[in-house]
């Protein structure tokens, strides 16, 4: 799968980070790093990252690489 | 129940979204209706009291994403007025009978008004929807003096907002510190002087007496330390009331919001649960394994969009319902700083302070009820969170028996 996060969007409310650890982490300074391109079988966690972000930064695209 | 053919959603914010989009990802392929009080499709309310207000441009467009494989019919703009539960079926204010096989009722809250004998005059507002947001926008505007009468988090965000577009702002507080009640003297001290850096005239242990009008207008507050306040607007952040009068008369248990079970499924007045309705959102009042299994009204995005899925959950699997185990979590963005939550700070006994550096604007404490911890909250330390998230999660999966075999239903069926 393809992850993508619109960093103008994201305000660090952090939901991703509860909902797939092993993807969203921040850095010192609160700012998300993700891996854009994690296994497939994070998927349905991934989703769920998606799905619990307020201001929608992020796009899954399963399949891709 | 099997699962049903006729659904119906009361109430078209994000919860009753959240609950018909997982209802078709589930696999529901019968009827879906969701009625709606205000003529808007779902949209978002976080921005309302932040950049809705703030924006000087025209205001950002709010509007939730709707799938187009959702097929659901939508009766917009028509609130709904009574529920007949014996004969399942939702009556409209316009006359029109739903029939549901089963029913989600995410009607959410509405702003509590204010408490005084006459209502008070034009210039005085309150802040819930998309439309009362609107007009308090056209009326932020520099030099604007603006009374923000509330202690909570939405009078906090209005007064910022207010600030951020010029206005000359006053910040009434009953207690002794903004915030108090929600998340304690520490995170309340950190934005009282947020405020005061910023130019608002912050008064606490204040509250209105009375407004003063000319010509039907608001001029000034009386006050409760004698003091008089001129103003040309005044916003009412009060807090809110579950949006539960119609159904006065319908059986359930609303004495504070729509009582449920861990499932979701509502309850009548009687303690059984009343066929086919699950609530979710706002509206919902909640047994919370971290307040001990007490019944708790929860007002955030978080809980409405999980709550949400959960209800629809309980519909699809009506024979393995899964408890609602969610940990609340809430932000607010105030001058820029960015304020996360975890838990339930407002159960506390004991705020304990992991770091403050005010300079670097940085804040983390940690929340204890007799010795447990209940919740977090952090100003620019968001990534300190996750491990208190994951310790209440622990802790709320432990207290609901995560293994426990689910309790056979009470009442007819």
């Amino acid at each position: 799968m393809r992850i993508t996060v619109d960093m103008n969007l994201c305000e660090s409310h952090g939901q991703c980070v509860f909902a797939a650890p092993e993807v969203f982490s921040f850095d010192d300074e609160d700012r998300l790093l993700h891996d854009p391109s994690p296994a497939d079988s994070l998927l349905e966690k991934v989703e769920r990252a998606a799905a619990s972000c307020p201001v929608r930064a992020i796009t899954v695209t399963p399949g891709a690489r | 129940m099997t699962v049903p053919a006729e659904l119906v959603i009361v109430g078209a914010s994000l919860a009753g979204l959240r609950a018909a989009e997982a209802l078709r990802a589930g696999g529901f392929a019968g009827t879906l209706t969701i009625v709606g009080a205000e003529p808007h499709p779902p949209y978002d309310r976080p921005p309302l009291s932040k950049q809705v207000l703030t924006a000087t441009g025209p205001p950002p467009d709010t509007t939730l994403p709707v799938r187009d494989d959702l097929h659901a019919r939508w009766l917009l703009g028509r609130p709904a007025a009574g529920l007949d539960i014996e004969h399942r079926t939702v009556n409209l204010s316009d006359g029109t009978a739903v029939p549901y096989d089963a029913l989600v009722i995410t009607t959410g809250a509405v702003a509590r008004s204010w408490p005084g004998h006459r209502p008070p005059p034009h210039g005085v507002l309150t802040l819930r929807g998309l439309d009362d947001a609107l007009r308090l926008r056209g009326e932020l505007r520099p030099g604007r003096r603006t009374a923000v009468v509330g202690g909570g988090f939405l009078g906090s965000e209005v007064a910022a907002a207010a600030r951020a577009r010029g206005a000359h702002v006053t910040l009434l507080v009953a207690a002794e510190q903004p915030l108090l009640g929600a998340v304690g003297t520490e995170v309340g001290a950190h934005v009282a002087a947020l405020h005061r850096g910023a130019g608002i005239d912050l008064r606490t242990g204040t509250t209105v007496e009375a407004f003063e009008a000319e010509r039907g207008r608001l001029v000034a507050l009386r006050l409760s330390d004698g003091s008089r306040l001129p103003a040309d607007t005044a916003v009412l952040a009060l807090g809110a009331v579950p949006a539960t009068r119609w159904l006065a008369g319908a059986g359930l248990d609303i004495r504070a919001g729509i009582r449920c079970d861990a499932y979701l499924r509502a309850l009548r007045q009687d303690g059984t649960v009343a066929p086919g309705v699950v609530v979710a959102g706002d509206v919902a009042s909640v047994p919370h394994p971290l307040a001990g299994g007490r019944h708790l009204l929860l007002g955030h995005w978080t809980n409405a969009a999980e709550q949400g899925e959960a209800a629809a959950r309980t519909l699809l699997h009506p024979d393995r319902p899964e408890p609602f185990r969610g940990v609340p979590s809430f932000w607010s963005d105030l001058h820029g700083a960015r304020i996360r939550s975890v838990g339930l700070p407002a159960l506390a006994d004991t705020v304990r302070v992991v770091e403050r550096e005010p300079a670097a604007g940085r804040l983390e404490v940690a929340y204890e009820h007799q010795g447990r911890l209940v919740g977090a909250l952090t100003i620019g330390r968001t990534a300190r969170l996750a491990a208190y998230r994951q310790e209440l999660q622990r802790r709320g999966n432990e207290a609901t028996g995560r293994d426990r075999p689910v309790p056979a239903r009470r009442g007819p069926r």
